[in-house]
């Protein structure tokens, strides 16, 4: 699904975000990115979402080389990836459901589609009643919320989700983690970068370790104690 | 929940939708966009009215002046057909020599009509014109000459053709001379064709300004729905979806502007319609003022909707591009 083959990007201004990353999301897996602020989770997300474009090496989507992708053809990648942001990147002056409905407007459904369609993806992230509103009128926790929803409501083989928890309360970071792991078990490849370590202690998933771009670390997270354990090399 | 998984493909893999969903979707995008971007003009009531106004005033100076034009040019052929050449005869020319002149004349290939009019039958009308009776009483004799009322074929008249006709005319034996008033008319000629140079140019000049506001408006909107146009590129908006809003609503400045330009010629036309015909009349011309028929709706409706389309293309081709999330 994703695959990261000696990747280096440096920004323009000449910082260097990652070094010679390499490694293997598969279809239907669920992995974590984690790694201090500034490791360069965030980077990768961009990388595979077609915000930044690698330095040097390669990106595989789908066995789709990025690299050689035409600029016509970027909507069509993107709409297989669901994005949940750090910052929400929602329209304010639209309502909830028109926020949510964006992606399936996008690609034309009927509107039948699209209200059955967002209804399940509002429903699913427990925000139904407040579909009318405006997201101006949300907690943070909401509005990352709708983000959510926004970025399953066409169903995407891979999500993508950067500090997808950053505002929610532990509770509810932990029931948007069980969807996650919902999502997951119907066959939606998942990656999230976050540095909450308690809940991906909780969680026993794939995680990726970044440090200063390097990749450090790609273990299964065995128990809730910490004790990690190597994956076998042939499985990164 | 289950409902969201619906329809999905059980090894997911890059989707590319087929010919007929991108056409289906395409087309039902079209519609929204089409009436999304008219609702987006409502929403800044005030800021599209002065656009369009721009559009629809810059419209109307040249399409009145054009249709002015056309029509005194419409007119001033019209005069140019019924155009006459009257032959004075020389003063001791008798009747006979008088019809005899009227033959040779009759005979020319390029003459279409000819008729004498006496010189006492020209001294009777000038009586009834003038109310002077008996003229005849205090004069020694008629002053006035026999006259040849000469009336060309109709390709005999241009100018050019119908000096030449003059000449040869002139050459006859009893001619005196011959009139042609011709020179005012090669003067309003000249004028109408300068005044129709210059309409035309006003007319370029105020379309390459309305294209530039338009372009201009649509910049701003574009980079006003700038954070809307970078979440659009995210979930997955191409270009053109993002681009065709505004050109819509270039396209629906022009038609609104279109036609209030039109109601504007219309009404400006019929303010000056009688002063108009005041004129006309003293040329003693039938005059109708014409062009505002569909055709002129058409032009001036087609020629608005061309200028926004136009100025949001420029615009949109230059911006949108431009903006990317990052
Ligand atoms: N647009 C940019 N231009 C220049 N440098 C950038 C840009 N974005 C990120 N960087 C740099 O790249 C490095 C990695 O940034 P990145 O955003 O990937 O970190 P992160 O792991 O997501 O951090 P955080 O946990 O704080 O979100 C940082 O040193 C940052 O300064
Ligand atoms: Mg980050």
């Amino acid at each position: 699904m994703i695959k990261f083959a000696n990747v280096s990007k440096t920004y323009s201004g000449g910082q260097i975000a990652l070094q010679k990353v390499n490694f293997e999301v598969k279809a239907g897996e669920m992995a974590f990115l984690t790694g201090h602020s500034g490791a360069g989770k965030s980077t990768i997300l961009k990388l595979i979402s077609l915000m930044e474009r690698p330095s040097v090496g390669e990106v595989f989507i789908n066995g789709h080389d990025l690299n050689q992708l035409r600029r016509k053809d970027i909507p069509y990648v993107r709409r297989d990836i669901g994005m949940i942001f750090q910052s929400h990147q929602l329209l304010m002056d639209r309502t909830v459901f028109d926020n949510v409905a964006l992606p399936l407007v996008i690609e034309g459904y009927s509107r039948k589609h699209i209200v059955r369609r967002v209804s399940a993806a509002l429903e699913l992230v427990g925000l139904r009643n407040k579909q009318e509103l405006s997201p101006k009128t949300l907690s943070g926790g909401e509005q990352q919320r709708v983000g959510i929803a926004r970025a399953i409501v066409n169903n995407p083989p891979l999500l993508l989700a950067d500090e997808p928890t950053g505002n929610l309360d532990p509770k509810l970071s932990l029931e948007i983690f069980h969807l996650f792991e919902q999502l997951n078990n119907r066959g939606m490849s998942i990656f999230i970068a976050t540095h909450d370590l308690g809940l991906i202690a909780r969680m026993k998933h794939r995680t990726l370790t970044l440090n200063q771009g390097r990749m450090i670390e790609d273990a299964l997270q065995e128990d809730m104690f910490g004790v990690t354990t190597k994956l076998p090399g042939d499985m990164r | 929940m289950s409902l969201l998984f619906h329809g999905r493909e059980t090894t997911p893999k890059v989707r590319k939708q087929s010919l007929w969903q991108r056409i289906r979707g395409g087309f039902t995008n079209h519609i929204r966009q089409i009436l999304a971007s008219l609702g987006e003009l409502w929403r800044t009531p005030l800021a599209s009215i002065m656009t369009i106004a721009v559009l629809g005033l810059s419209i109307t100076l040249p399409s009145t002046l054009y249709i002015l034009v056309k029509n005194s040019s419409q007119v001033t052929a019209g005069w140019g057909q019924a155009g006459e050449i009257s032959l004075y005869l020389k003063e001791q020319t008798t009747l006979e020599q008088a019809n005899g002149t009227l033959l040779s004349v009759r005979l020319m290939t390029e003459i279409a009509d000819v008729e004498l009019i006496t010189a006492e039958q020209a001294l009777l009308d000038f009586e009834a014109q003038s109310g002077l009776t008996n003229t005849l009483s205090y004069l020694d004799e008629n002053p006035l000459p026999h006259v040849l009322v000469v009336t060309p074929k109709r390709e005999h008249l241009a100018p050019t053709a119908a000096e030449h006709l003059l000449e040869r005319l002139e050459r006859l034996t009893h001619v005196d001379f011959g009139k042609l008033d011709i020179e005012w008319l090669k003067r309003l000629t000249a004028i109408l064709s300068i005044a129709s140079d210059i309409v035309w140019i006003i007319a370029l000049l105020l379309c390459i300004s309305v294209v530039l506001i338009i372009g201009n408006t649509i910049r701003l909107n574009i980079l006003n729905q700038r954070e809307e146009i970078i979440v659009m590129k995210l979930v997955g908006a191409t270009d053109n979806f993002i681009r065709f809003p505004f050109l819509y609503t270039g396209i629906w400045y022009g038609l609104l502007g279109g036609l209030m330009a039109w109601f504007l010629v219309v009404f400006i036309l019929w303010w000056i319609q009688s002063g108009i015909e005041a004129l006309a009349e003293l040329y003693q011309a039938d005059f109708v003022l014409s062009g505002l028929d569909l055709t002129a709706l058409t032009v001036i409706l087609g020629l608005a909707v061309m200028l926004g389309l136009l100025g949001s293309y420029i615009s949109v081709q230059k911006h949108i591009k431009e903006i990317e999330p990052k």
